[in-house]
Parts: structure tokens; sequence; C-alpha cells
């Protein structure tokens, strides 16, 4: 049974903040980003976003292209490392805020940065199993770094989200797949407020090794070779690793620019690599083939093969695209500014 | 109906008053207007309180202060209707004494603002706006004047020095009211330059927050004539009181007080005279623009016309219409509860010719303004001196 | 309401969370939130309405000084904003870059934090109003 994506939507926040204001801070070297990392300015999330509003807003957006109703949808999935409640689901505000509910399957989903593809993965698998009509995916986060940590320059906050069905598809499913190994190059032990990470642990044998292992089996799986995607994406914690990791796999520089955020958004964790897709969808054509890989620190890819159909014409306009959201009616915020809406600045009781 | 005179009027120093009680400031007005009345029993009284609750976490005031007053054993209410409270609580005793069911009641208002935080003291004013749907997404009662402001800014061309004048106009009367928290002059540079609160509206622009308390001894005329001792019998000639919509976003015009408007018709026509014949007029300027609203809805200048004719001094001490010659709520204060009955007891020394400095010459005819929230509801009183 | 309850926030999700109102089956007269009696014409029989996303700011302030909810997100931006197809509610103005808030301007809802209690409260959501 073909199954796929009959609606997408994105949410980018309007704040920003330079990495030149962060590195001002910390007394770091600005350009061992902007040049090492290929990072320019990221998002910051206002003191009223935080992943169940920017999922909700993103999910809105994927409602107006698929034009349905939102009571068929029967299960709501929210990938995140972020998630406002550490005990209550995320899922339930957006799937009331959205009208999908009571009847509707929802969980709430935690793999570092591949939470939200990993919501990808079990609503089409949901829907192709025929449980459910329509199974909407979102990955969202507002990640956090400690302050002075190289994370910090990089960790942003977006969201992506995807209506999964079996009919009136924009892209079909052809192919998806998970690479996964015990790896621990990041994690985030429970009360504690950053992450903490093996540094350059989290290259070779986390990010390179999964994306690189997904992406083979996946093109495996289907025969295809880099030469038969019009759009490929990857994981983003930053600008230089996508593009290193594809150019390894044999895709070009070309290949990759439509989906390729991070310079100017940052690290999305759960929402990279799915916000990356929405920014590919907004511009592709029908026939056009895209190769999508997430990377989650633990460690593990998952990674989807599409297809756009006839269809995308007639929803591209539908809601604002990824790319207006990142280039458009930007709020630049200082690092004092940044501090306070990430709750940064210990408080009066 | 019977009717009603002011036969005793008082009230105490108002201010930041840290070392007296709720009770004790209550205390102090009612027995000023007891001694001012010449008696020292009364069949009922009434109590108008806003919030005794969230400001000092005292309910039940009837009783407590019939107790204080050592006049346990008589029916005592607590009137509330937000900074309108005073002026329903007048009413309210009114209707005791017109109805026949008493001859004599002891109408009171108090607010006790400083015992608690600022945050408290504002979270318990929010109380009187719709808690759901205008404060829950961050409305502040200075914010939501400050949104009227802005539509009457745009609707009639209102300046912001217009409605400065009010605030100069009220701080000069209040000089000369030796009860006034404020009793000084500002400028109107002071005004527009001072910390912005909601804009337009600056901290000069808005009403204080007051500990204070006002008490007026309502009777029947044949007592009022009895107790007069040659003073001019003031009676209450009019009331009215009105509602309009709660929330501000569901009037559909932004720029009226349509409850200022009918509270004022009926009192008007009970009484039986137009705006044109009042003399003298304390009303609820609990903001600037308020007043400039106010003296709208009550007939005193045409729609749009408040700012100019405040602006060219109409509503000043020896303008057409004097308003606010306590100093209003802006210099006088405003312990919320106990404003609409020291309205009462400032008309009644004007009609009677006892307000020193601010006297309005040869003023027979006055009218007290009240009003809750945002105007979802106003008292109006017409008083007037009669023979 | 400085500290919202669970029940209290969650009794009105239809309003807060989709806009949900009502229109008077008798005068068709938009109310939001849903309440039983029109205020415009007494009916009592109401069909669900849900509200456009889509309104104008009828009138607006900057405040500057706010309750302890909203203390630390002073100068923030109030208004009325009425809706297209009926329906008009007091909200957050946010989100405005390079330009002035203004009597007219268009605008849309977006889902939005409003407020929450402290650290370990309860987070109430509901609408603010964003430039279109």
């Amino acid at each position: 049974m073909t199954v796929g994506i009959v609606g997408y939507g994105s949410y980018i926040p309007r704040r920003r903040i330079r990495l030149g204001d962060i590195a001002k801070v910390w007394g770091a070297d600005e350009n061992a980003f902007e040049r090492g990392l290929e990072l320019h300015e990221k998002s910051v999330p206002a003191r009223d976003e935080d992943t169940i509003t920017m999922s909700t807003t993103a999910a809105r957006r994927a409602l107006m292209r698929a034009g349905i109703d939102p009571a068929r949808i029967g299960a709501v999935y929210i990938g995140s490392e972020s998630h406002p409640y550490a005990v209550k689901p995320s899922g339930t505000v957006v799937a009331e805020a959205i009208g999908a509910t009571p009847d509707v399957h929802c969980a709430d989903l935690e793999f570092a940065c591949k939470a939200g593809s990993e919501g990808m993965f079990i609503a089409s698998a949901l829907v192709r199993a025929g449980e459910v009509e329509y199974a909407l995916a979102i990955g969202a986060d507002t990640s956090q770094g400690a302050p002075g940590d190289a994370l910090e320059y990089s960790t942003a906050a977006g969201a992506a989200a995807f209506i999964f069905g079996r009919e009136n598809l924009l892209a079909t499913l052809d192919a998806q797949t998970s690479f996964m190994t015990d790896t621990p190059d990041f994690w985030r032990r429970e009360y504690m407020h950053y992450p903490r990470h093996a540094a350059r642990f989290t290259g070779e044998p986390a990010y390179f090794k999964h994306t690189k292992g997904a992406a083979l089996a996946l093109m495996a799986k289907v025969g295809a070779t880099p030469q038969d995607f019009t759009f490929a994406v990857f994981h983003q914690p930053n600008g230089k690793f996508p593009m290193r990791v594809g150019r390894e796999l044999g895709f070009s520089r070309q290949q990759m620019l439509a989906g390729w955020l991070s310079p100017w958004l940052g690290n999305t964790y759960s929402g990279a690599s799915p916000m990356g897709l929405t920014a590919i969808l907004d511009v592709a054509r029908p026939g056009d083939r895209i190769l999508m890989v997430s990377f989650g620190s633990g460690a593990g890819s998952d990674g989807f093969i599409w297809t756009v159909t006839e269809r995308i014409r007639e929803v591209q306009a539908l809601a604002p695209t990824t790319r207006t959201q990142l280039d458009e009616r930007k709020l630049y915020v200082d690092y004092g500014m940044y501090a306070k809406l990430r709750g940064k600045i210990r408080m009066g009781e | 109906m019977r009717d009603v005179c002011i036969i005793g009027v008082g009230m105490n120093d108002w201010g930041e008053l840290w070392d007296l009680s709720l009770r004790t400031i209550w205390t102090q007005a009612a027995l000023a207007a007891l001694a001012d009345a010449g008696v020292d029993k009364v069949d009922a009284m009434t109590v108008g309180c806003m919030s005794g609750g969230l400001f000092v976490g005292q309910e039940h005031l009837g009783a407590l202060l019939a107790d204080e007053l050592g006049m346990a054993g008589i029916p005592a209410t607590r009137v509330e209707s937000a900074c309108a409270s005073g002026g329903v609580a007048l009413r309210t005793g009114f209707l005791e004494v017109a109805s026949g069911l008493a001859d004599v009641v002891l109408v009171t208002g108090v607010e006790k603002m400083t015992d608690c935080s600022n945050d408290e003291a504002t979270a318990a004013l929010a109380t009187a706006a719709d808690q759901e749907w205008e404060v829950f997404p961050g409305a502040t009662f200075p914010g939501l004047y400050a949104m009227m402001a802005r539509a009457h800014m745009a609707a009639f061309g209102t300046t912001r020095e217009q409605m400065a004048m009010v605030a100069v106009k009220n701080h000069a009367n209040g000089i000369h009211n030796p009860h006034a928290q404020y009793r000084r002059a500002v400028t109107v540079d002071e005004v527009l330059n001072g910390t912005m609160v909601a804009d337009p509206l600056t901290v000069l622009s808005c009403s204080p927050i007051t500990d204070g308390a006002a008490a007026v001894v309502l009777s029947d005329k044949e007592t009022a004539r009895r107790l007069a001792k040659g003073r001019p019998l003031v009676r209450i000639a009019g009331v009215g009181l009105a509602t309009d919509r709660m929330a501000l976003h569901n009037r559909a015009d932004l720029t009226a007080l349509n409850a200022v408007t009918a509270a004022a018709q009926k009192a008007y026509a009970m009484a039986g005279v137009t705006p044109e014949a009042i003399q003298v007029a304390e009303v609820h300027d609990c903001f600037t623009i308020a007043e400039i609203m106010i003296i709208e809805a009550l007939g005193f200048v045409p729609r749009g016309q408040g700012g100019p004719a405040t602006a060219a001094g109409e509503t000043g001490l020896g303008g057409r219409i004097p308003v606010n010659p306590s100093g209003g709520l802006k210099s006088k204060g405003h312990p919320v509860g106990a404003t609409g009955v020291a309205q009462a007891v400032e008309v009644t020394l004007q009609l009677r010719g006892e307000a020193g400095a601010r006297q309005v010459a040869g003023a027979r005819i006055g009218l007290t303004q009240n009003m809750g929230g945002t105007g979802a509801s106003s008292v109006v009183h017409v008083l007037e001196v009669i023979p | 309401m400085t500290t919202p309850s669970a029940a209290r926030l969650t009794r009105e999700y239809p309003a807060r969370y989709r806009l949900e109102g009502a229109r008077c089956l008798a005068c068709g007269e938009i109310l939001y939130p849903r309440r039983l009696v029109c205020p415009a014409c007494g009916a009592r029989e109401f069909a669900v309405h849900r509200l456009s996303s889509h309104g104008v700011v009828k009138t607006f302030t900057v405040i500057h000084v706010a309750g302890s909810a909203f203390k630390h997100q002073v100068p923030y931006i109030l208004a009325v904003v009425a809706l297209e197809g009926g329906g008009t509610l007091t909200c957050e103005l946010t989100d405005l870059v390079d330009q002035q808030p203004e009597i007219g301007m268009p605008v849309e809802l977006q889902f939005r934090r409003i407020q929450e209690d402290g650290e370990a409260g309860v987070i109430a959501y509901g609408h603010k109003a964003v430039p279109r």
C-alpha cells in the first residue's frame, strides 16, 4: 500500500542571535564557528514559544496543506528533547488545539535529535498498517546548550509537522529504514538542565557512522544511487557536518542546498532534518526524489526516500514556506535578552 | 417614595495610612459623619468596599464595622460594585430611607489598600475587569483605560496634552482639600514626562493607591429638618445605576461609557433636571481619560469634546461646569470602596457652601458619578438644596 | 487570576485552544467565548462557531507596569482584536519587527504560552496576535 505525506508545515521563531554576540560574551573565537562550523546565527524562542506552541502552529500549517478534517487524525507523535513538561505529554495539548481529540493515539518521543523522524517512522507505519486513516508526526525543539559551551552556538528552536495518509499524497514514502547502536556521544541525565557531550566522539563514531549507515542501507534497499535524487537532507547540527556527510556519500552541494538551513537557523534538534525536508518540499517539483536521513545521539539514524507528486504544486503556497520564515522579518536579540528569554538568569523568589 | 436628605458627612485624611487599620479609618469617618449630623444612633448602615478580602483578608464587613462602632445589633450590609461600591452603597441607603424601611441610615465606604504588596493590590484591582478574558491574557487596569484612550484619540483627535490637563486641574483643586492625599500642583510636562504605565497613560495620569474612608448620614426629610440647625437641606433628588458589557472588547464603541449615560439619564429624569442644570460635579477620574469620557457621557460637553473642553478650562473651578473641585480621585486619592461616598461628601459641602477655598460659588444642584471597572457599572446621584 | 488552577484552565480549552465560540441561531451574533444567553437578542440556541484567526487591531496599548504574571515581560503590547467574520477578543500583540502597533493593523492569532503557575505549576496556553 502506498503511503506518504498529505500535508506539511513548519514554524521558526522570529528572534535570532548572531554567533558573534555569543562569542563576545565568552571570549571565544567567532571565526571558529563562522568558518569552522559554518554557523552565523540561530533562532531563539520567545518567552511564549515552546515545543508545544511551535508544534501547534506547524501542525496547523500542515492541516492547511492537507485540507483534511483534523478529527480524522488517528495518531499524534511529537518528538522533542525539550518537552515543556517532564511528565505530561506535549502531544495532548497539540491534539486538543488542532481538534484531533479524543479518538486519537498520542505519544511524546525522545531520542536526542532524531525524535522527530522517529514519529514520522511510526506514523507512516501505522497508516500503512491501516490502523489509522491519518497520522501526524512533529519534530520540534527549543534546545539548550550550557552557557559558554560549544553547543550554545548552535542550539536553536523550530518545528516541522507532517500528516501521513494514503490518498491525496503530495509525496509518496518509497522506503524507510533505521540504523542504531548504543553510542553515548551526547546525553542529559534526569533533572539536569543542560546536556553533556563527548566532544569529538560525537563526530566520526556517532554522527558520521550512523548517518552513513542509514543512508547506505536505505539506498541499497531500493537499489538507488545518489544520482537518483534531486534533493538530499541530513541531520544538521551545524553547517559543516551535513555537507561533509553528503559529500562523502556522493551527493553534490547542489542536491543539498535546498534543505541546508543550519547556517542561519542553528540546530533545531528533533526539528533539524524534518525542517530541511519542509524547505525542500516548498521548492520541489513533481517527480523529484528526496533522501532524508536524521541523526540522534545515543545514537541512531532514520532514513526516508520520498517521491514528490503532482499535488505539490497545489499546496506549496497554502502556508508560509520555511525559507520565508528563515529569511524574513527577523528580530535580533543581544546576549542579555537571549539569556533572559532562555531562562538563564537566576530570578528572585 | 419619601424624600431622602444627606444630614451628615465625614471622612478622614486620605493617604498611605501605615499606622491605621481598615476598621480604624472606617470608624474615624463614621464618627465624623454622625457628629456632623448630630445623631448617635442609626437604623441601619451600608458599607461600600470593593475587596476587603483581597486587600486585607477581611470579609463580613457589615457585622465587623457595626460592632466597631458599638452598634452591633443594627442591620448592616456590605455592598460591592468594584470601584463603584461606595456609590452603590449610597443608593442602597437611599432605598432604605425612601422606602420607609429606615429613617436614619449610615452610608459608608472604605478601602485599605496598603497592607498588601503592589502586585497584590494590582491583582485585586484587576478583579474589576473580566478575569478570564481580559486579565488572563495580560490586561491591567491602566492598560484597559489606555486602550480606551487610544480609541478616543483615534476617533476624536483627543491629545495627550488634553488628557494631562485633567490631572493638572484636579491637582490644582486638591491643594485646597485638607483631606486629599496629594495636595500639590502638577504641570502638563510633569504628567507627560512621568513614568509610562500603559501608553499613553503615565503615572500622573492614574489615580493613586490610597487608604481612606468616607461616610454620610441619610434621613427622611422630617428628621432632616429637625436636625438641620439652620444649615441648607441637601436632598438626593435623583438616583441612577446602570451596567454595560463587562469586557471592553465586547462593547461596540470603545469611546463611549454607556453605563454612565444610562445612569445619568435615570438620575436626571428622577430629579427633573437636564445636564445644563448641574452646577458642580464630582466624577470618577480614575484615569485622566476617564474624566474626559465621563463629562461627555454625562452630557456636560458634546461627544468627542471632552478633551478640548478640559483644555479650555470649562471644567475648572471658575469654569462653566466645575468638575472635581475636591481634587477628584487623582489628587484626593482613590480608596476604591470609599470614593463614591466621598463624592457625596464633597457635593454636600459644596451645596452647603462649606467647601472653603474650593467652593463653587452659589452651587445649588450638584452631581456625583462613580464607576466600576472600565465602566461596566456606574452610579449617578443628583443632589440639590431644598428650602 | 494569579494562579490558574488545572480545572479552571481545562474548562476553557475549546475557546482558548481552538478559538471556538458560538453563533446565535436567532440573530447571528458571534459570541466568544460561548455562553448560555445571547447578549444581543436574549436567545438561547447556538451553533459552535470557530473564529477566524485573522483580524485587525481595534485599539492597543503598550503596558509598562504589569501584574505579577507578566511583570518580567514588560513592555508588551495589549490589543483588542476584531476577527474576520465576527468575534472580538483582548490579547497580546507580539513579534513586531521594525513596525509600530497601530489601529487597523492586520494580525493573525497564533498559539502561544500565556502564563504559568511558577516553575513547577501548570502552563496556560492560548492565542496571541502577530502581524500578518
